[in-house]
């Protein structure tokens, strides 16, 4: 091993030892943004190292590519809405699982068209497990982004023969993968094997609704951290293989997380088109079921006279842009001497940790925010709930309804409190499709309307008392 | 089974148990940014994109590399960006008493 071979060899586990190290300090918030700027460093000093390789010949198209790349990624990461993060994280996905199958594809053209070079079988396998992964993330990220954004509906899509298909495509790929790769390479069904990847990312993607996209995030998530590793053994370089599979694992732990905390498995969240209503099975008996309907003044008599209150914010809090009056909120009932605490399920919004995001977004000090195991045990003990577009997440029919499809689901305990106001635009039923019992409890309090505007009213209303 | 196959499977495997123990540690709250966080490092692609589009072997896999290189560096500079950005939010609550 020469001089050169030899240093960038060692900056390369420099680089590892940095993500590592980056990863770990973000198990706390005081160290986090040190951690990141770690791992940055370490990606500078790959990217640096690697210029100086000998294989790379010419640096103008390179320097090229960078710049473009950077100026987008630069421009995007600025102007990103906070709650905009799911969509944003969504894209970066597909864009990394993108370059990884587009190396493979580029190392899989140059062994196939050069005399001299031998593909071996190992490169052969990594290259079309990289471009199956990596074309599958490309595609279902944009697809998860579409639905995100609202361009494509975000209620799962579904037609006749749908699993039946998304099965036999992916055996195909599979199957075709092979006889790719078995004896000589055939380039054209290589081709198809890319395209085929293509579309299964899209029919994956479909079937599922918007709720369960913290399940789908976090899953592409794992699939760009794999999509690399199979580009590190195509291109063999251990850098790439090191980096993926930390990737591949964080992806890999958020996923599980989040069927979790919904009560379901993988496979139920992918194949099951869960959310398309006609599953809901629940008890709709129809006997009139009363609900209290308030007004701003009643609901802030109830707050402002409260010695504790917890606030449960979900999905229609991000989408009413209602973060910051919900700070202001919290900040005018603390000035009140009273205690003020935020309850946050693991599901709620549309990717793991949203709501911590847009809290801290809106200046809420992270000490206030709860998981669900440690605020529980307090809603007993809570005067009101303030429950802020969220429904399935506090549905009491997980605990005792067997027949219902969120059965066994943990949940935030807001009907043990003593009061629970529910600020929602209708009584419609959440994702799962299913009533909520709550809002037809006797402590529950009906609070309709847009999450930004009711809080506001709120605050001017607890503000005369 | 060839010695450098062995060889990147086993620090693959490795590399995974050392990211399933340091992120296990990751607190709920900090989820998005260790999502981004670690977006941002799938970006390593880049690495792969620069030794393929830096050979010049032929027109067609030099487009695809600077695609790639494209495609990896927004994913670099956005996602550690953006991570840095959202990071700097999350305070904790001053203590004024």
């Amino acid at each position: 091993m020469d001089a050169r071979s030899t240093l960038i060899g060692l900056s390369y586990l420099v680089a590892a030892s940095l993500f590592i190290l980056g990863l770990r300090y973000l198990s706390s918030p005081a160290t986090a943004r040190r951690g990141n700027r770690i791992a940055a460093l370490g990606m500078l000093i790959a990217i640096v190292v690697t210029l100086l390789d000998k294989q790379i010949v010419s640096f103008t198209w390179i320097a090229v590519a960078i710049v473009i790349g950077s100026i987008i990624g630069a421009l995007s990461a600025r102007l990103v809405k906070m709650t905009a993060m799911p969509e944003m994280v969504g894209i970066f996905n597909g864009f990394g699982g993108g370059a990884s199958a587009l190396v493979a594809v580029a190392e899989f053209i140059r062994l196939t068209s050069s005399p001299t070079a031998v593909m071996t079988l190992d490169v052969s396998i990594t290259t079309i497990l990289g471009v199956l992964i990596g074309g599958i993330t490309l595609t279902g990220s944009f697809i998860a982004f579409g639905k995100l954004k609202g361009f494509i509906s975000g209620s799962p899509i579904t037609f006749p023969m749908q699993q039946p298909v998304n099965v036999l495509l992916l055996a195909a790929a599979l199957v075709l993968g092979i006889l790719v790769i078995a004896g000589t390479p055939i380039v054209w069904l290589f081709y198809v094997v890319v395209a085929i990847a293509l579309i299964y990312g899209v029919l994956f993607v479909i079937p599922i609704g918007g709720a369960d996209m913290p399940v789908v995030i976090s899953l592409l998530n794992s699939f760009s951290g794999l999509a690399a590793c199979a580009a590190g053994f195509v291109v063999k370089n251990h850098i790439l293989i090191i980096a993926g599979a930390l990737v591949g694992a964080a992806g890999l732990i958020l996923t599980q997380i989040m069927c979790k905390a919904m009560n379901r498995s993988l496979a139920n969240v992918l194949f099951s088109a869960f959310g398309t209503g006609d599953m809901a099975a629940g008890t709709t008996s129809d006997e009139q079921k009363s609900v209290k309907s308030v007004d701003s003044e009643e609901a802030a008599m109830v707050m402002g006279y409260a010695q504790s209150v917890i606030i449960v914010p979900g999905y229609g809090m991000a989408a009413a842009q209602a973060q910051h009056a919900v700070r202001e909120l919290s900040e005018l009932l603390q000035k009140r001497d009273i205690e003020v605490k935020f309850a946050v399920h693991p599901v709620a919004g549309r990717m793991p940790g949203h709501m911590n995001v847009l809290l801290a977004e809106a200046n809420v000090p992270y000490n206030l925010l709860y998981d669900m195991d440690d605020i529980n045990p307090e809603f007993p003990h809570t005067d009101v709930v303030l429950v802020i577009g969220a429904n399935d997440v506090i549905n009491p029919a997980a605990r005792t309804d067997t027949t219902s499809p969120i059965y066994g689901m943990p949940i935030l305990d807001a009907d043990k409190a003593k009061h629970v106001i529910i600020i929602k635009r209708s009584l419609n039923v959440g994702f799962a499709g299913v009533d909520n019992e709550l809002f037809y409890n006797k402590k529950t309090m009906m609070y309709f309307g847009s999450a930004r505007e009711r809080v506001q009213e709120l605050i001017a209303e607890i503000k005369k008392l | 089974m060839p010695e450098e196959l062995l060889i990147g499977l086993t620090i693959f495997v490795l590399s995974a148990f050392v990211g399933f123990e340091v992120i296990t540690k990751v607190p709920p709250t900090l989820h998005t940014p260790l999502m981004s966080g670690a977006n941002a490092v799938s970006g390593i692609a880049i690495i792969g994109a620069l030794l393929v589009s830096g050979r010049q072997d032929s027109t067609v896999t030099l487009i695809l590399g600077m695609v790639a290189i494209v495609f990896a560096t927004i994913n670099v500079v956005g996602g550690f960006m953006v991570t840095d950005r959202m990071l700097e939010m999350f305070k904790k609550k001053e203590n004024k008493e």
